[in-house]
C-alpha cells in the first residue's frame, strides 16, 4: 500500500514537471478538437497537448478571470473575443503576422472583433437557423416568417433555443431591428413576436432537437448547420436546413492564448499551425463546421464539401453576434424572463 | 479537568470544521455575492448594492420610481406548488412501499431495501435522459404499442407537465421510503394487532395507531423531499420542455445566461432563507406534542 502511494506522488511529481516544457494545454469545446489533428501536432513538434473541455463561452470567461486556469489556448466565440480582450485576459500573438495568416479566407482576415488580428487564429464557424422536417413540413421553408409565425399545422410542433443569444437575434434579423438594441420599443417588438410563438412551441430547448425531428416531436426546430447535417446523415427522414432569406445569425470561433499562459510560445506555433489548410481539414472533419482557411477544401472528406448546410447561398446574409452592452442584455433578459415566467 | 475540556473541544473541531468549510462558508460567500453589483461581462464589482432584492419584487421604470413585478414570484409560487405536489405524491406512493417492505422477514427487507437505494448508483441526468426515451413519441412505450396496431403518438407524455411529475416523483421518492422505513421498521407491530383485537377496523388501525407511530419519518420525508423539489430544475427543464421556469432554472439563468450573479445569489438566499422558515414554523408548531414514537 505505501509504496503504491510513493508511486501515486512520484508520478504527479512528474507529470508536474513535465508541464514546464513542451506542453500545451487546450481548453476547448465538448468534442471540438480533433484527435489527427493534435496527433499531427504534436508529431511535428514534439509538444505534448492535452485538452479540457467547457460547455458555454460564460464558463470559459468565468475560468479565465478566476485565473491561474494553466491553459495556453482557448477557443471564445466572437463576441466574447471582444470581451476577453476588453477585460485584459487575452495577449497579442501577432497571428495577423505570422507566416500562414495569408492562407485566412479574404472575408474572415482581420474581423470586426479583432481588428487588427493581433490575437487570434480562426478556429471554426457555422450559422444558427432552423432545420425541418421536409416530407412533415411539405415546403421549402424561404422565409423566418414561417418560424416566428407558424402556420395552424406547426402548432406545438415548433422547436426554440433554450437561451435567448442567438434566437433573439434571428428575430432582429425578422424584425429587421439592430442587434443588441438599447431601446425598449425594439425589445417589445420582439417580445411580441415571441409570446405569438409561444402557444405553437413544443419545447425550449437546445440539446434534444435532432431527436424531436427525427421522432416527430417537432417538425421546425432552431439548430445549427454542423448539427443538422448529422441529423441528415443519421436519420432515415428528410431534415432540411433553412436558409431564410432574411438571413441567418453566424458564429465564429477562434484560437486565442490567454493573458499570462505559461507556454505562450507553444501556443503561437499552434496558431502558425492551424491556419494550414491540410491542418485545420482534419478538424472540419472531425467537427464537421466549417473553417475559414483557403485550400483547406481539397483535404474536406466529400460529404462534407458539398454538404448543403455548409454552403450559404448566395444573398442570405449572415449576421454575427455582438458583444451587447449591459443596457442591451437586461432588455434581452427581461424579455426571456417575461417569456418564460 | 481543563484537560478534558480542551480535548472534547479538540474531539469536535473537525465536525465543526467541516460544516464551516463546506456549509456555512459557502453560504456566507453566496451572501456576500447578493449585496453586490453585477459585473457586466459576469462576476460581480465589489461595490455594496441592495438593488438584486428590489428585483426580486419590483422593476425600474423609466423615471427610476419602482412598479411592482409578479414575474419571479409566479416563478417561486410554481416551484412551490409542484414541490408540494410531488412531495404528497411520494408520500402516497411511499408509505405503502415502506409498510410493505417493514412487514417482510429481515433477510428479504435488507435486499428490498438494496434495490431502493440502486438507482443512486447513476447519475440523475443520465436517469431523466432515459425517461425522455420512455416518456417520448415513438419511444420506448409508444413503439410497444405502435407494434400492437396503435396509431404513433398515441402515448406522447414528454413535455408535459404529467413528465415533470413523473420525473420529479420518480427522482426523489427513495428519499420518502428510507426514512418512513426507518421508522415504521422500529414499530412495535403488537401495537396493530391490540388495536384490531380491540375492535378497531383496518382504517382506523392505519389511521390512529400506524400513522401516528409513523409520524417522524413521515415528517423527514416529506422534508427531504419538498426541499430538493423547489430547487429542482433537471426534470422540469428536460422533461418539462423548459416552457415555464422553476426557481433552479431562474438561478441558473441568471449565472450562465444573464450574467447577473449578484441577483441570483439573492433568489437562492430568498429560497433558503423560505425553506428555513417553513422549518422553522415547523418546528413551532410541533413542540407541543412532544416526541411521537421512539422518544422513550
Amino acid at each position: 500500500m505505501k509504496t503504491l502511494l510513493l508511486a501515486l506522488v512520484a508520478a504527479t511529481a512528474l507529470s508536474g514537471a513535465a508541464q514546464a516544457e513542451g506542453q500545451l494545454n487546450i481548453y476547448n469545446w465538448v468534442e471540438y478538437t480533433s484527435p489527427e489533428m493534435l496527433a499531427k501536432f504534436e508529431k511535428e513538434t514534439g509538444i505534448k497537448v492535452t485538452v479540457d473541455t467547457y460547455d458555454t463561452n460564460e464558463t470559459l470567461l468565468a475560468k479565465l478571470k478566476a485565473g491561474g486556469t494553466g491553459y495556453d489556448v482557448v477557443v471564445p466565440s466572437q463576441h466574447f473575443v471582444e470581451i476577453l480582450i476588453k477585460e485584459g485576459l487575452l495577449q497579442e500573438t501577432g497571428a495577423g503576422g505570422m507566416s500562414t495568416y495569408a492562407n485566412v479566407d479574404q472575408r474572415w482576415q482581420k474581423p470586426v472583433w479583432d481588428p487588427e488580428a493581433k490575437y487570434c487564429a480562426p478556429w471554426q464557424w457555422g450559422t444558427a437557423s432552423i432545420a425541418y422536417r421536409k416530407d412533415l413540413y411539405g415546403k421549402e421553408m424561404t422565409s423566418l416568417k414561417e418560424f416566428f409565425e407558424p402556420e395552424e399545422a406547426l402548432k406545438g410542433k415548433v422547436q426554440v433555443f433554450k437561451s435567448p443569444d442567438e434566437v433573439y437575434n434571428l428575430a432582429n434579423i425578422y424584425l429587421n431591428k439592430p442587434f443588441c438594441s438599447e431601446n425598449a420599443e425594439d425589445a417589445k417588438a420582439v417580445q411580441g413576436l415571441f409570446e405569438a410563438q409561444k402557444p405553437a412551441v413544443v419545447t425550449y430547448n437546445s440539446e434534444n432537437q435532432n431527436d424531436n425531428l427525427a421522432n416527430g416531436t417537432s417538425i421546425v426546430a432552431n439548430n445549427w448547420n454542423g448539427f443538422t447535417m448529422r441529423a441528415r446523415m443519421d436519420s432515415k427522414t428528410d431534415i432540411a436546413y433553412a436558409f431564410p432569406k432574411e438571413g441567418v445569425v453566424g458564429w465564429f470561433d477562434s484560437a486565442c492564448v490567454p493573458a499570462g499562459a505559461q507556454n505562450a510560445d507553444n501556443a503561437k506555433k499552434f496558431l502558425e499551425f492551424i491556419m494550414k489548410p491540410e491542418n485545420i481539414a482534419l478538424q472540419s472533419n472531425y467537427a464537421r463546421y466549417s473553417n475559414a482557411i483557403v485550400g483547406a477544401d481539397k483535404f474536406l472528406d466529400k460529404d462534407l464539401a458539398s454538404a448543403p448546410e455548409m454552403n450559404v447561398p448566395e444573398g442570405v446574409p449572415v449576421k454575427f453576434g455582438q458583444a451587447c452592452s449591459p443596457e442591451a442584455q437586461k432588455l434581452i433578459d427581461k424579455v426571456w424572463t417575461k417569456l418564460l415566467q | 479537568m481543563q484537560r478534558t475540556q480542551i480535548s472534547a473541544w479538540l474531539g469536535v473541531a473537525p465536525a465543526w470544521f467541516v460544516i464551516g468549510i463546506f456549509g456555512v462558508l459557502p453560504m456566507l460567500i453566496m451572501l456576500g455575492i447578493s449585496f453586490m453589483v453585477a459585473d457586466p461581462y459576469g462576476g460581480v464589482e465589489p461595490a455594496y448594492s441592495h438593488e438584486a432584492y428590489i428585483q426580486f419584487l419590483f422593476e425600474r421604470d423609466l423615471d427610476d420610481s419602482l412598479i411592482f413585478n409578479p414575474i419571479y414570484l409566479n416563478i417561486v409560487l410554481r416551484s412551490v406548488g409542484l414541490a408540494a405536489i410531488t412531495t404528497a405524491l411520494c408520500l402516497i406512493v411511499g408509505l405503502p412501499v415502506a409498510y410493505f417492505i417493514a412487514r417482510q422477514p429481515e433477510s428479504r427487507r435488507d435486499v428490498l431495501i438494496l434495490l431502493i437505494t440502486i438507482p443512486f448508483w447513476t447519475n440523475l441526468l443520465i436517469r431523466t435522459y432515459a425517461w425522455i426515451l420512455i416518456l417520448t413519441r415513438n419511444g420506448v412505450v409508444d413503439a410497444r404499442l405502435q407494434s400492437v396496431g396503435f396509431e404513433a403518438g398515441t402515448f406522447d407524455l414528454l413535455y408535459t407537465n404529467t413528465a415533470v411529475l413523473i420525473g420529479l416523483v420518480y427522482s426523489y421518492l427513495p428519499f420518502m421510503v428510507l426514512p418512513l422505513y426507518a421508522s415504521l421498521e422500529k414499530m412495535d407491530f403488537r401495537l396493530a394487532e391490540a388495536a384490531s383485537d380491540l375492535y378497531a377496523n383496518r382504517w382506523r388501525v392505519a389511521w390512529e395507531v400506524i400513522l401516528p407511530l409513523a409520524k417522524p419519518g413521515i415528517v423527514a420525508g416529506c422534508l427531504l423531499v419538498f426541499v430538493p423539489s423547489i430547487g429542482a430544475f433537471i426534470a422540469p427543464d428536460l422533461l418539462g420542455g423548459g416552457k415555464r421556469m422553476m426557481l433552479g432554472s431562474l438561478i441558473y439563468f441568471q449565472f450562465a445566461t444573464a450574467r447577473n450573479w449578484p441577483f441570483g445569489a439573492a433568489v437562492s438566499i430568498l429560497l433558503m432563507a423560505f425553506v428555513m422558515l417553513a422549518l422553522l414554523v415547523y418546528a413551532r408548531v410541533n413542540k407541543g406534542q412532544g416526541l411521537p414514537a421512539g422518544g422513550h
